[in-house]
Order: structure tokens, then sequence, then C-alpha cells
């Protein structure tokens, strides 16, 4: 991580740099929050104290209620036409099991009974209900339940793989008895299966062999959707990193090409003043553009085209920054609404920079002020210094900048200018230049 | 005017350069200001506040740990009677409306001029508010009327009226007090009780929540 360089010691380039500073981890702990954490806190099935998945207690910790109630919840809903198993299925596909590094918690062998008891009783439920309602018949409940549970148990076990493979290992990897497990329950998934066709063999052959493929393609499915499922996690979780480590080579090296590049010339220049604050103001406008810049960082890259195209708030911005430089001022701009520029407002914009480039020569003063209001019928410019002023009538007739850069430029577009100025006074050119209508 | 208690202040900021040299300028430019202590994080800065109880706490908007807004949450309810005044070179309106919300009385730039510094502190300091232009021009964006800005649910809070509505722009136009009063023909006082309540109306006003003005400038 790039840190704030301490050793130039001019207060403004210090603010800026650390500003940057900041900034920058905002955006990657902004980055890393988008990825990561929502706003909302998120479900996680429980790793430890559960009985199948750890549904039933991520629910209820996530709805601060006691774990039996959920359970409970879930056992009962099974008997409404399986409705339980179904929803536990779903949750266990679509929440995520919370990190390993939870710390375990204790059960006692009580509740673990407890549990499994809930557990058989929801699926005797969930076929006795199904079964009397007369919605499926024996075989097909009997089937399907022993598939079910030949699922649970490779997906159980593909829970406990994930957390082995945090540790270095591949698939499973958990040693003999868990590749018995997945084996067993893959076997009790073909077993349901098979029983299901064995019901159903009245079936002319045709029919039979496709009931057959088709339900070999389902138990396959069922089986693998644990390993499918991480494959698509891990394939965002990469992409997340990879755009990470582009978004943090990009802001590398932006400010290798400014940032640095400045205080490299300002530790050169650092016995002339003027120069330090010209380069100093000059990179703090670059950053401020790039970090907050309507087309800055973040907002889409479009370099600025000159003064002409974009938008007004953004051309006067280029334009003070041009007066900044080029005189050694400070100009403090704000804009209020914003809009695209035309032909005329560009005149105003030019307009305005001659008014901001008299005041930085003649005004004797180290601050002008730009003010722009963007109203539906008309845009207003104010340009003002507080420095010495003038009289209007005794500017000589060979002078042209105000009666040609600036009157000129906006009369000719239909605006209108007010000059209010006196000698020690200070000098504030106003311009004002209706908007040409837009046809929407 | 003779017998001025000294303005006790508190610095807030993450950089320890930066506190020194506020510090030094403070300490150089003015007799009416003490700076009686600084802190470089959020805990830091909540613990002194309430140790030290300043007058005033010059407060950076961007720390880690959640900032200045943060440091305004945890002690503001505690010790109403401390003022805070934002400093920060952060030009994004939704920082300097949001420590404004927070309940900070003012914000200022940090490449504000160290007299000028003095100014603000003094005046949050007697309980006024103080507006850079820039922070006048976030708020006039804030309450414009355009097509897509929030609906006004409380016309009390959610709309200026046309006398703060000048005062705001000739705030932006990078006017002093003094010079606002002269121009608008009323009292300096009255200025500053127009520049009080748009902050109790910035703090208060729900139409920030509502439009998307902070993000991205509406066009008209």
């Amino acid at each position: 991580m790039w840190r704030p360089a301490a050793r130039v010691s001019i207060l403004d380039v210090t603010a800026v740099l650390r500003e940057q500073g900041a900034d920058i981890e905002r955006t990657v702990a902004g980055i890393e929050r988008a990825a990561a954490a929502p706003e909302h806190p998120k479900v996680y099935r429980r790793r430890s104290g559960r009985a199948m998945a750890g549904v039933a207690g991520g629910l209820a910790d996530h709805l601060g209620i006691p774990v039996l109630y959920t359970r409970v919840a879930f056992t009962l809903l099974a008997a409404l036409g399986g409705a339980g198993v179904v929803a536990y299925g779903l949750l266990w596909i679509f929440v995520p099991q919370v990190s390993s590094d939870e710390p375990a918690r204790e059960i006692t062998g009580k509740e673990r009974q407890q549990a499994f008891g809930l557990v058989a009783l929801g699926l005797g439920l969930a076929i006795g209900a199904g079964t009397l309602a007369g919605t499926v018949n024996g075989w097909v409940a009997g089937s399907t339940s022993v598939a079910l549970v030949g699922a649970a148990l490779v997906w159980r076990e593909a829970d406990q793989g994930q957390r082995r493979r945090v540790r270095g290992a591949v698939l499973g990897g958990g040693g003999r008895s868990a590749i018995i497990r997945v084996l067993s329950g893959a076997a009790l998934v073909a077993a349901g299966i098979i029983i299901f066709l064995i019901s159903s063999i009245g079936l002319d052959q045709v029919q039979f062999a496709l009931l057959a493929v088709v339900a070999a393609l389902v138990g396959v499915a069922v089986i693998t959707v644990p390993w499918w499922l991480r494959l698509v996690r891990d394939l965002g979780d990469e992409r997340r990193a990879r755009i990470r480590t582009e978004e943090r080579a990009e802001i590398a090296a932006h400010l290798h090409d400014s940032v640095l590049q400045t205080l490299a010339l300002i530790q050169k220049q650092a016995d002339a003043p003027r120069e330090v604050l010209r380069l100093a103001r000059g990179q703090e406008r670059q950053l401020r553009s790039w970090l907050y810049g309507p087309s800055g960082y973040g907002r889409g890259a479009a370099d600025g085209a000159g003064l002409a195209g974009g938008l007004l708030a953004e051309a006067l911005a280029r334009a003070a920054g041009e007066v900044e430089d080029t005189f050694a001022i400070k100009v403090q701009h704000v804009a209020v609404g914003d809009c695209e520029l035309d032909e005329r407002l560009f005149a105003v914009v030019m307009a305005a920079r001659e008014a901001m480039v008299n005041a930085a020569k003649h005004a004797g003063v180290a601050e002008v002020s730009v003010y722009a209001e963007v109203e539906p019928e008309k845009v207003t410019v104010f340009v003002r210094d507080r420095g010495k002023g003038f009289d209007p009538e005794a500017v000589p007739d060979d002078r042209h900048g105000l009666a040609d850069s600036i009157r000129g430029r906006i009369e000719r577009n239909g605006g209108e200018i007010t000059l209010r100025t006196a000698p020690g006074d200070g000098t504030e050119v106003q311009l004002h230049m209706p908007r040409a209508k837009v046809t929407t | 005017m003779s017998e001025k208690r000294l303005v006790r202040v508190f610095l807030v900021d993450d950089h320890s350069m930066f506190r020194a040299g506020v510090r030094a300028e403070l300490d150089t430019l003015t007799d009416d200001i003490e700076v009686v202590g600084e802190a470089g994080t959020v805990g830091e800065a909540v613990a002194g506040i309430g140790h030290l109880r300043p007058d005033v706490v010059l407060l950076d908007v961007h720390m880690p740990d959640g900032g200045g807004a943060e440091v305004l949450r945890q002690s503001r309810k505690a010790y109403p009677e401390v003022v805070f005044l934002a400093l920060s070179v952060s030009d994004a309106a939704e920082d300097v409306i949001a420590v404004i919300r927070a309940g900070a009385r003012g914000y200022v730039t940090k490449t504000i001029s160290s007299q000028e510094l003095v100014t603000a502190v003094l005046r949050v300091s007697e309980g006024d508010a103080v507006f850079s232009p820039r922070l006048a021009g976030f708020v006039l964006d804030a309450f414009a009327d355009r097509p897509g800005a929030a609906p006004i649910s409380d016309p009390e809070l959610d709309l200026l009226t046309p006398r703060e509505r000048d005062v705001l722009r000739l705030l932006a136009r990078g006017y002093a007090y003094k010079e606002i009063a002269s121009e608008l023909f009323i009292s300096v006082k009255t200025v500053e009780t127009h520049v009080s309540s748009v902050l109790r109306k910035t703090q208060l006003s729900n139409r920030y929540e509502l439009s998307r003005w902070a993000s991205d400038r509406r066009l008209v």
C-alpha cells in the first residue's frame, strides 16, 4: 500500500497526499465491502452445533430465536406437502456456510438427540402426509425419501470437504470414511431412483427407457449440486480478486504518474516557494478531478477534450485551473447545478476565463472567487476579486480585454454583462446568459 | 470585549504532521485560541473530548474507523456544549454534507488561510455557523428544485426562504458576512441568523437522504 510521504513539509501538499492515502483505503475498502459484506446482516449456515446442514441453526441465529423453534417450524412445514423439506433444501443450496474462523459452539447430547428426532419426525410427517393425502403414492414417496437421504449424505460431506479444502486438500479429502459416506450417499440416491423405476415397470419399453435416463440425470444433478455451487462461487471469488488487483494497479499507476512525479519536482524546487505552490495546486486540482470530477475516477474514464464540449461546471473548473497555473493565484470556484455546454455557454466560460485573467493580472490579490449558477432559463456567472478595482470610465481605449473578450462575446450571444467596481473596492463581473430552449 | 475568554481548541486529525502545522499556526497567529489537546484516532478523540471538554473541536472528515462523522456520533450527545468545525480537503459533496448533518457547525477546507481559520474557529465558538463558499454551493444544490429532486414533505424544513437563498448565493460568491450585510441592506446579525437557519435545515431536512444529488450532479 502506498503511504503518504512524510518528508515533504509543505502543508498543502501533505494535505493532498494524506487525502489521497485515505481515498485509496476508502476505495479498496469499498470494493472489499461490496465483495464481502452487504449492508444487511447476512444469513449463514452454522458450521458447528448442527444436525444436518446448519440451516435451522443459522436461521435461528439470524432471527435471534432459539434453534428449537426453527427446527420445529421446519418439521411442521414438512407435513404440509413436504414444503419444509423443499425449503430446507433450497436454503441449504443458497445460504453459504459461516466461515471456519467462527468459534465452534458446544451442544449437549440432549439437544443433538432432539434435533435428530425432529429430522426423522419431519421426514416421516412429509411422507405420511403425502401418502395420506394421495398426492403421491407410497412407491414414489418411499423412493424419493431414500434418494433425499442419499443426497443429504453427499451434500453434508461436501460441506465438510469445503472446510478441508481450506487446508489444502482437494475433493473431499477426508480419508476413507469420507469416501465411504459419499459413496453410500450416491448409492442411496441410485437406490431411490431404482425403486422409483421399479414402480413404473408397467410402462412400455420406450417410455421406461426415457424415464430411466431422466431419473439418472436427475440423480447425477442432485448429487453434484455442491460441486457446481462451489465452482460458481470460486469463479466469483476469482473475478473479484482480479478486479481488485486491477483496481490497485490502476491507482498505483496513476499515483506514480502524477503525485510522485510532482513530489519529485517539488523536492527539487524546494527553494522556490511560488513554484512549489503552483505545482502543489496543479497536482491537487488534477487529483481532485480524478477522484471527484464528473468524468473522474470511478465514473467511467473520459478525458477532458480541451475547453469545448462536456459540462459547464467542468469547463469552468478547467478554466479556473488554467488561470491558477498561469498566474499563481488561487481561484475559488463554486458551481450550483450543471448543464451541457453549447455555443453560448462556451462563450460564457471563455468570458469568465478572461475576467479571471483580468483579476489575476490587475487586481493584485491572491484569490479570485468564481460562482456559477445554472437555472432552467439562464446561466449566471460571477467573477469577483477584492483587489484594487478601477474606474470603468478611465480605462484607456486601447485596452481590449473587457470590451472585446468579455462584453463583446457575451452580447454577441444574447447575454448581458454587469460590472461592479470602484477604485479600491474590488471588482465583480456578472455574466448572464439565457439558455437555449431544450427540446425534450 | 477586553475580558475575552480563551477559546480552547482540540485537534482531531490522523496525521500528526497536519496537527503540528495547525497547532503552530494557531499558536503564533492569535492569543485568543489555545490548543488544549489533539487526537489521531476516533477513539482517542472521543476520550480526549470527554476529558478536556474543549470549546471547539477541529475535526478531520477522513480518518480510519468512520472519520469525523463517527467522532460526532459518539461525542455530540454526551457533550452538547462542544462545538465542532469540520476541516478537510475533500470536495465530495456527500462527505461534506455527512459531517454537517452529523452536527458540525461548519466546514472549511484545509487550504483555507490561517487567518481565515482563526476567524472561523472564533465564529463557531460564539455559536455561529461557518459556511465556506463551496459548502454554500453544495447546500444550494441540495435545496434546488429540479426534476428528480426529492419531494418536499415538510415545507418548513425542505425549502429555503428567498432571503436565505440570497445569503447563500453571496456566500458562494465569496462574500464575507459584512459584505453580505451591506449588499442586502441587513445587519450582520441577521446574516448570521439566516446562516444558522440554513444550517438547521441542512441538518434536519430529509431531502438529502431522498435525493441522489450528492453522487451525480443533476443537470438542469
